[in-house]
């Protein structure tokens, strides 16, 4: 049964799509390269809509699915297989990467299609697929560490995609150095568990934790907590976050997938997987939490006086990542995960949208410039609508659903939870009043724009290859093509149905694998407890809606009055709380400076230069010293002469007094 | 009387050689070398080798003494010049001496008692012992140094007479 | 009896002269500056080895000791006769016996 599935084409599919687009793409046809890269997802996802398919027929649920394709390490006590390993968890994964990377797929058809580089996107885009299903379909740490890898590289190549721009390069390498701190934790927390379990793998780790269970903390907590380091870095939690505004110099569609919808994703699937270390360990479960509520506050209050609409979504990104560890953090996995899910949907169709945007703003993406685009973008305008309320939490969009279900159980979870309940609702506040302000400010009102950016030869910015003056691509704001739209229609009925499934039956499907989820109909104060959070939760995001309502419906000053009247922590926030700065002359200069000391001052130059350069002086000195010794005259020579004679002498003479050197001096008597 | 002569004549000897050392014109030196090979050649007739004796005042002192002195004389090499040479010979050299003078000293002394005494009525040794062993054992190279003393004269004539001879 | 020093002079006695006279004679060789000087230093040092073999002979009582001191007269004499030779020829190009001085070997 197992092998029927040939899950192994999952990963591989994309793989070849990499290898088609990336070593012939450049002299293929266009319609060629987007039908090899559209094909192979496609593939990829009708065999995991299959395995999906098998997966529900058989009841009861089957065990988790694990198929071998063969043994990788084998070194004394360490085995690692080369094992896939399919349950409810990566199912739903795998559901999400290949689906909605589908749909990004598709919509990047259409808006990358005046670019250069057009084979070469496509083809890192596909690699990312491959490494993304590798990571969830892993049944061991060290595969998913490759996946994990695997995903910081193609974020890498991505964001760096224009590569002849300087910040988009910078921006490139930040991302990988960040995670790459990160990673370092994951390294750790591997070597923990190899030291402690004998094994890497999810199912001998889980058997024997079963086994014991009196262990408890101690060596547990230091696990979590080096893989939660590893997890900042992916998810972009602090401190680990900074790479993420920053990844925005990369091609919208990128953003979308792999920076809202499946690579920061990978740290809250990673812990998850991890929940039965986690649960034996109240401490790092505290950590997550705490660290996951300052993210989501932190992230949220920069993204109030972002202008670029990027950055906005870059920001509410991290602070919605910040909900999910904060679900994760007080043992709400299943929470956390269809939080994973809806956020996938509406952030990526929010991302989506904005590209069509500045798609259709013809590169623009500064909110200041934008507005009353509702007239001009009639379907990016409603489909975007969906995604704001959604992650506004307003029932009954699929926001609602998650964020809610994240906020009970952080409120049920002592008092801890309670304070880390009130960050959270007051992240809800912000976080619908900055997604209304972006709404407000893009859409409604009158255009703001300057006549070049409405129509005639506009520069083609978003093509940052070549800065190409386009006369005959003189449009005026355009809606954009079908290939862009449908894709959004898509993933806003998503947006809007996602959640109905509802935490119980969701918690239900995940059950086997995370542990059961807390019924609120069975905790204290029940059913009547969870309506009344669930009404606050809901008020406050109405209530930043009227805000937001209040400062920017219709061209008004209250906003830059508003501004202006709290100018210190608003110049403090439009810097980013200096974070970036900080980082730079703490951290970075001092390091950069050092390894130049090091590495040039002492490393080449004393060492490496000199040595050749005693070495040489040595040879140079003997030499002139050896030349002297030959001077040709007579004297000097004999003289030498006579001091190694009387040298022999000696030698012959002592040695064989002091009974060394295997001289004797023998008498012998011959004579008559 | 064995001691007086030879303190006598070993006293010449080193007269002789440090007189040699300390002369600055080579005529000097020349004549107080032959000062030493006399002494040498009595010194030769205690010890009863009545035959080198004769030979030593004979072939040393009469002839290639004689030979130093002619070229002395023909070369009108004069007094020596103090030039600076080589202050290594004196660093390097004289410890090497002395290292080696002290060496043999004590080796000798050491060995004292296995040496005998020269006793001044020891017999000589006869020229009929001498060349018995000479023209019998030692036959070939007596021809040889023949030979050899022919290639000298050959050579010595060859390298000293003047260019454009033919 | 007499006294054994008044009659017998020990063979080292002798050989201690001997040593004192090559050493006089390598002292020479170092710090003379005119080559024949140099070359009267050789024939000391020649001597006194002679003397040292006679002594043996005599101890030893070899008479093939002082055969080899008769072959190093002969051997002395005609490298006396060579090497003066070459001397000449020394002078005769470069005018000069300082042994400083000729410390070249391209004549």
């Amino acid at each position: 049964m197992n092998a029927h599935l040939h899950l192994w084409l999952v990963p591989i599919l994309p793989f070849a799509g990499f290898l088609v687009n990336g070593l012939l793409g450049r002299r293929l046809p266009k319609a060629l390269v987007s039908a090899v890269a559209l094909g192979f997802p496609l593939a990829s996802l009708l065999v995991v809509a299959r395995a999906a398919l098998i997966f529900f027929s058989l009841k009861p649920q089957p065990v988790p699915w694990l198929i071998t394709y063969g043994s990788w390490i084998g070194a004394g006590p360490l085995h690692l297989d080369f094992a896939l390993y399919l349950d409810q968890l990566s199912l739903l994964m795998l559901g999400i990467i290949t689906g909605v990377g589908f749909l990004i797929h598709l919509y990047s058809v259409g808006y990358m299609a005046h670019e250069d580089g057009y084979w070469r996107y496509f083809s890192y885009l596909n690699l990312f697929l491959f490494f993304m299903t590798v990571l969830v379909l892993a049944e061991n740490y060290l595969l998913m560490f490759v996946g994990w890898e695997g995903v910081g590289l193609a974020s890498y190549l991505l964001i760096g995609f224009y590569y002849e721009k300087k910040s988009a390069a910078n921006a490139g390498k930040k991302a990988f150095v960040v995670n790459r701190i990160g990673d370092f934790g994951f390294l750790l927390g591997m070597f923990l568990l190899l030291s402690q379990f004998g094994s890497l793998s999810f199912y001998k780790i889980g058997a024997n934790l079963t086994a014991n269970p009196a262990l408890q903390g101690g060596v547990l907590t230091a696990i979590a907590l080096c893989l939660v380091v590893g997890a900042c870095g992916k998810s972009a939690q602090i401190p680990l976050y900074v790479w993420l505004p920053d990844a925005m110099e990369g091609p919208t569609p990128v953003s979308a997938l792999i920076h809202a919808a499946t690579m920061v994703t990978a740290g809250v699937y990673m812990i998850s997987r991890t929940h039965g270390i986690f649960d034996r360990s109240p401490l790092a479960l505290s950590v997550v939490a705490i660290i996951g509520a300052a993210t989501a506050l932190f992230a949220a209050t920069i993204a109030l006086v972002q202008t670029d609409i990027k950055r906005v979504l870059a920001y509410s990104t991290i602070s919605q990542l910040g909900y999910m560890f904060l679900g994760c953090g007080v043992a709400a996995y299943s929470a956390a995960v269809f939080h994973l899910m809806t956020h996938a949907f509406f952030k990526a169709l929010l991302f989506l949208a904005a590209g069509s945007v500045i798609h259709g703003l013809n590169g623009e993406q500064d909110m200041r410039k934008m507005g009353g685009l509702w007239k001009k973008l009639p379907v990016t305008f409603i489909t975007m609508t969906a995604g704001v309320i959604a992650i506004a939490g307003i029932w009954p969009f699929a926001g609602f659903f998650s964020k809610d279900a994240i906020l009970y159980e952080a409120f049920q979870h002592g008092s801890l939870g309670k304070l880390l309940y009130v960050v959270g609702l007051a992240t809800a506040l912000l976080t619908s009043f900055y997604m209304f302000r972006l709404w407000y400010l893009t859409f409604l009102g009158e255009s703001r724009a300057t006549p070049a950016e409405d129509h005639g030869a506009s520069v083609h910015a978003h093509s940052n290859t070549k800065l190409v003056l386009e006369a005959e691509h003189t449009h005026a704001v355009h809606e954009s093509p079908g290939s862009m739209l449908t894709p959004l229609v898509i993933l806003a009925i998503l947006s809007i149905c996602g959640g109905w499934i509802g935490i119980e039956r969701f918690g239900a499907y995940l059950a086997p694998v995370v542990g059961p989820v807390i019924d609120p109909a069975l905790q204290a104060g029940g059913k009547s407890l969870d309506f009344t959070l669930s009404f606050v939760a809901v008020a406050v995001a109405l209530l930043g809606l009227l805000i937001a309502h209040f400062l920017y419906f219709r061209k008004n000053d209250r906003a830059a009055k508003l501004a202006a009247a709290i100018s210190g922590p608003y110049s403090l926030l439009v810097h980013k709380y200096w974070i970036d700065e900080l980082y730079q002359n703490v951290i970075v200069t001092p390091l950069t400076l050092g390894s130049r000391y090091i590495l040039g001052w002492l490393g080449e130059g004393v060492i490496i230069r000199g040595s050749t350069w005693l070495l040489g002086g040595i040879a140079t000195l003997l030499g002139e010293l050896l030349r002297r010794w030959q001077s040709g005259n007579l004297r000097s020579y004999s003289a030498w002469l006579a001091a190694g004679a009387a040298a022999l002498i000696l030698f012959a003479v002592v040695g064989a007094v002091l009974g060394v050197g295997g001289t004797e001096l023998r008498m012998v008597w011959v004579g008559h | 009387m064995h001691l007086i002569l030879f303190l006598i004549f070993a006293a010449f000897c080193l007269g002789g050689a440090v007189n040699l050392l300390l002369q600055t014109h080579p005529i000097n030196s020349a004549l107080s070398l032959i000062v030493v090979m006399s002494s040498l050649a009595v010194l030769y007739l205690l010890l009863g080798a009545e035959f080198l004796a004769i030979a030593q005042i004979i072939v040393y002192a009469g002839a290639v003494m004689v030979l130093f002195t002619f070229v002395v004389m023909l070369l009108n090499v004069g007094e020596e010049e103090r030039t600076h040479g080589s202050k290594v010979a004196k660093i390097v050299g004289f410890p090497a001496v002395f290292a080696f003078l002290s060496v043999v000293t004590t080796v000798v002394l050491e060995a004292q008692r296995h040496l005998g005494a020269i006793k001044l009525a020891d017999a000589m040794t006869t020229m009929r012992e001498l060349s018995t062993v000479l023209f019998t054992d030692m036959l070939l190279p007596f021809e040889l140094t023949s030979v050899l003393i022919l290639i000298a004269i050959l050579g010595a004539v060859a390298l000293a007479r003047k260019e454009g001879h033919s | 009896m007499q006294s054994s020093l008044w009659n017998d002079i020990p063979s080292s006695w002798y050989l201690i002269l001997s040593a004192l006279l090559f050493s006089l004679g390598v002292i020479g060789f170092l710090i003379k500056r005119t080559l024949i000087t140099v070359f009267m230093s050789i024939e000391l040092m020649l001597n006194a080895v002679n003397l040292s073999f006679v002594t043996f002979a005599h101890d030893w009582h070899q008479v093939k000791g002082q055969i080899f001191v008769f072959f190093v007269m002969m051997v002395a004499a005609a490298e006396a006769a060579v090497g003066l030779a070459i001397i000449i020829s020394i002078f005769r190009s470069r005018a000069t016996l300082n042994v400083d001085q000729i410390d070249l070997m391209k004549l």
